[in-house]
């Protein structure tokens, strides 16, 4: 018989049931959260919602005001978005995965990448505000520059100002960092071997990755993306640095057209004191939240249909 | 089944070969169209740099018919009142208060609460719940923050007020709250993953001796998974301390220095958005000033980045 | 020999050289070193494949044999810190030198890996994957090739009805098969094999085996193996690696029954490795 001391089982069991509590406990706060928080939007705004709300431009009177100019515009801005990260950020992901050899630039790039990912999106605001909006200071205070006709599509204005192609830019800085990274790990989970294998048939470095490591990662890309760009729609801070007027009247035109987002429509009615401003927050909220869902639904469709084993 | 004597497969000679030239006149331009999409990133943190140092250097040194604030005034100033009548005061302090007392309190209530689901997630929960709960704190990773800030002021602000009458519309338990609320899935997802890396081996060790499943958990799992943790609290505190429509929306507009959570306090982005939101000059002090609040606010957000990472590698070294 | 370089030309024509070059020694290496870094890997190896033959390396694991195989399509380019100094020739050409096209050297010599490595896409895509690299097809040559591969690979008959099914659906030797099957599809000379069977179960190493003898006719044959009982079953000639060091090489059945050195006698008859 030894007379170590030693914890009761009993007591080390009720610690194991006490903290299962604890788990289950922080685990049912946690779904709480989120379905007071739907719940609570749902209840404000769903009586706001019909098809003059979708229809209707920004009013002073909150029964005839709409998110159509906000709509319109998220999806113009997320568009942009979409066509200057996405190419950018999956070719800095093939190059450091598949060509990069490893060095100092290339070392420097990643870990300048993974800062970039934590720099706060008003930051970004202010970049894009400089760069895009002002380019540095150029021409400040003369009449931009106008290149090809208001009427066409690619009417540009230099610098570009408060337009919509100001905006998409910046919200592609936001997200670039993201499209990399996620980029970078679909591009990860292609094995090896099939690399080699394509090598020793004398593929050139850029053949193995268009005829093979690409098409085999693109539906984790494309997962990646939509996620991206779920991200872009909801950004709402580097916007407002921008200076997109509060109310407007009129979807974009070409991209050079003033333009607002929808979360920045929820911003300007949140931040009001009027109850009935509060109600078409949560409205817009809840169109909002939809086309995130849409977005979800549509990567979880992704990552599911064109998934294919590797191996 | 007699064979015949394997053949070379010969009709590789009828195709036209592609010549070596146009193959590596390819492959050259897409490597540099490739690398220099990667050096973009690296322009665009120049610029971030550039932009935010010159502007907030002018900001210190001073304008041609106002001095500069200076840079010890600036970082160790107490009072913080660009916008009010009278004199203008560019103290960064409160400022910095306000973005730290938001971020305690949403650390408070994200780290400890995000931890232990993480570990319910990743020891305990069965593997059905398992994929449920994760999806749902995929679609809270999502939320864009504007709604969190109108859940803190529609629900979070009235509840706090029907608990005491100290808190005003605006305070920063409120903002706070929202701010851990939106935090939590990062703080959870990043933690499992930790978690989950540990080999099973360890517990299974850990179980063999006569561990119950509390001692696995806690005592053998969390501490091999504990850099991986700091990492993502590191993480998440760095997307509080980053966040703007939250604060914005319900932490007031007073910069002041207090660690009272009831008052209103401005936040570092608070006062951004005040800038750009409002009537200020583009060639102002106040406005210069918002470019040496952004740098100071780059300066936090890189260390606890660069630290986050730091510990991240050290951690991936540990299983690889 | 031609004054026009094989390596510089078309592949057409190198094709063309190769079955009309008098040496009866495809690839001659002479007092090759390899390194990883600062490892020597392989010391001083003086080695001929002749061709049309099946050369197996032998010897135990980490001697140096598939390391030395890597070095034939250059394979080790795509290691770090890997370099080589000595003599390394296919058909006279240095294989070594910086100005030799990588690409087309692979395209002439093809490789085989330990473990199957289908590409994620259809039978006749992972066939075809070669050819698409190197030449412009009309649709039906394309086919025709593909075809041919398959038959000397023969898995034509198994696979013919579902040419567009995905490669992965394939049982491990036949997807083995349908490896050499894609080897042989862009034209190669010689084909090189690091451990072709070791992840295949008996039945299925057979087939495989079976399918090496019958493709020496075609091609230059060199197969990195750790069993013993296979080398001897397949190959023409046999080469016995240690640490590093080419101990001896020679016809197979010498090498087996009347080895000239105690380590190669050591090892065939199992005293250690």
């Amino acid at each position: 018989m030894t007379d170590v001391p030693h914890v009761p089982v009993a007591r080390r069991l009720l610690a194991n049931r006490m903290f299962l509590a604890t788990c289950v406990v922080c685990t049912g706060l946690a779904v709480c959260v989120l379905a007071v928080l739907i719940v609570s939007i749902v209840m404000d705004g769903v009586h706001r919602l019909s098809p003059d709300f979708i229809a209707n431009f920004a009013s002073r009177k909150p029964d005839q005001a709409g998110i159509r100019a906000p709509l319109v515009g998220s999806i113009w801005v997320c568009t942009i978005c979409a066509l200057t990260a996405l190419p950018v950020g999956v070719g800095t992901a093939i190059y450091l995965e598949e060509f990069a050899k490893r060095g100092r630039l290339t070392e420097f790039i990643r870990i300048n990448i993974s800062n970039l990912s934590g720099v706060p999106s008003i930051v970004y605001g202010i970049i894009g505000l400089t760069a895009f909006s002002r380019f540095f200071g150029w021409r400040a205070g003369a009449e931009p520059i106008e290149l090809g006709s208001p009427d066409s599509l690619l009417y540009l204005r230099l610098p570009f100002g408060s337009s919509v192609l100001a905006g998409g830019l910046t919200l592609a800085l936001v997200v670039l960092p993201i499209v990399i990274v996620a980029s970078q790990e679909a591009i990860r989970a292609v094995p090896n071997s099939l690399r080699q294998g394509a090598l020793a048939l004398g593929s050139t470095r850029w053949q193995m990755v268009s005829r093979l490591t690409l098409p085999a990662s693109l539906p984790m890309v494309m997962t990646g993306a939509i996620l991206a760009m779920s991200r872009a729609i909801g950004e709402a801070a580097p916007i407002l640095v921008l200076g997109a007027p509060l109310m407007v009247l009129e979807t974009p035109a070409n991209l050079m057209s003033e333009f607002t987002v929808l979360p920045m429509q929820i911003f300007n009615w949140a931040g009001r004191a009027k109850a009935s401003f509060q109600e078409i927050a949560a409205a817009a909220i809840i169109v909002q939240l939809a086309v995130l869902m849409s977005f979800n639904a549509l990567a979880i469709l992704v990552r599911q249909r064109l998934q294919t084993p590797l191996q | 089944m007699a064979q015949s004597a394997v053949a070379a497969p010969t009709s590789a000679a009828r195709g036209t070969p592609i010549p070596r030239s146009s193959r590596d006149r390819s492959e050259r331009v897409v490597k540099s169209v490739l690398l220099s999409f990667s050096l973009l990133s690296i322009v665009t943190t120049f610029s971030i740099v550039a932009v935010l140092g010159i502007e907030a250097w002018g900001f210190f040194k001073g304008f041609p018919d106002k001095p500069g604030i200076g840079l010890v005034p600036f970082f160790t100033g107490t009072e913080w009142s660009p916008l009010l009548g009278g004199e203008q005061k560019f103290g960064v302090l409160p400022l910095v208060c306000g973005t730290l007392l938001v971020t305690v309190i949403a650390g408070a209530f994200a780290l400890p609460i995000g931890l232990v689901t993480a570990i319910f997630l990743s020891e305990y929960a069965p593997s059905r719940l398992r994929v449920v709960l994760k999806s749902a704190l995929e679609v809270l990773a999502g939320v864009p923050t504007v709604v969190y800030g109108f859940f803190a002021l529609a629900v979070i602000t009235p509840a706090l007020q029907r608990v005491s009458d100290a808190f005003g519309t605006y305070n920063a338990l409120s903002a706070g709250l929202a701010v851990g609320i939106m935090i939590l899935p990062i703080v959870c997802s990043l933690s499992e993953d930790a978690l989950r890396a540990v080999p099973q081996s360890l517990r299974d060790g850990s179980s063999a001796l006569g561990g119950t499943k509390f001692d696995t958990s806690v005592k053998v799992v969390l501490p091999a998974a504990l850099s991986g943790i700091m990492a993502s609290f590191l993480l998440a505190l760095t997307r509080a301390i980053g966040e703007t429509m939250i604060v914005a929306l319900a932490a007031g507009g007073l910069a002041q220095m207090t660690m009272n959570p009831a008052s209103q306090v401005q936040t570092m982005t608070g006062f951004i958005v005040a800038i750009f939101t409002g009537d200020a000059q583009a060639n102002s002090v106040e406005y210069a000033s918002s470019y040496a609040v952004a740098a100071t606010l780059f300066l936090m957000t890189l260390a606890l980045t660069l630290a986050g990472t730091a510990i991240l590698r050290r951690f991936r070294e540990e299983y690889e | 020999m031609t004054m026009m370089s094989p390596m510089q030309t078309n592949p057409t024509t190198a094709a063309a050289t190769a079955t009309g070059t008098a040496d009866p020694m495809a690839i001659r290496a002479a007092s090759f070193d390899g390194f990883y870094g600062s490892f020597q890997a392989l010391k001083g190896i003086s080695l001929d494949i002749p061709r049309n033959q099946v050369t197996a390396f032998i010897g135990p694991s980490g001697c140096g044999k598939s390391t030395f195989l890597r070095w034939m399509n250059r394979m080790n380019d795509t290691i770090a810190g890997a370099r080589a100094s000595g003599t390394l020739t296919l058909d006279g050409e240095d294989i070594l030198a910086r100005s030799v096209d990588v690409v087309d050297l692979r395209r002439r010599v093809g490789m085989v890996f330990q473990r199957p490595n289908p590409f994620p896409k259809s039978i006749f895509d992972n066939v075809a994957f070669g050819p698409r690299l190197h030449w412009r097809h009309s649709r039906a040559d394309l086919e025709d090739l593909v075809e041919q591969s398959l038959r000397s690979a023969a898995l034509w008959n198994e696979v013919k009805d579902r040419l567009h099914a995905s490669a992965l659906g394939l049982s491990g030797g036949q997807q083995q098969r349908l490896c050499i099957a894609r080897a042989i599809a862009g034209g190669p000379e010689v084909l090189l094999m690091d451990e072709p069977c070791s992840a295949l179960d008996p039945k299925s190493t057979a087939s495989v085996e079976e399918l090496i003898r019958e493709l020496r006719t075609a091609y230059t044959i060199v197969i990195v193996t750790h069993n013993m009982q296979q080398a001897s079953r397949i190959s023409d000639r046999t080469a016995f690696f240690f640490e590093g060091s080419l101990i001896e090489a020679g016809q197979t059945e010498t090498l087996f029954t009347n080895p000239k050195s105690k380590q190669t006698e050591d090892y065939v008859t199992g005293r250690f490795g």
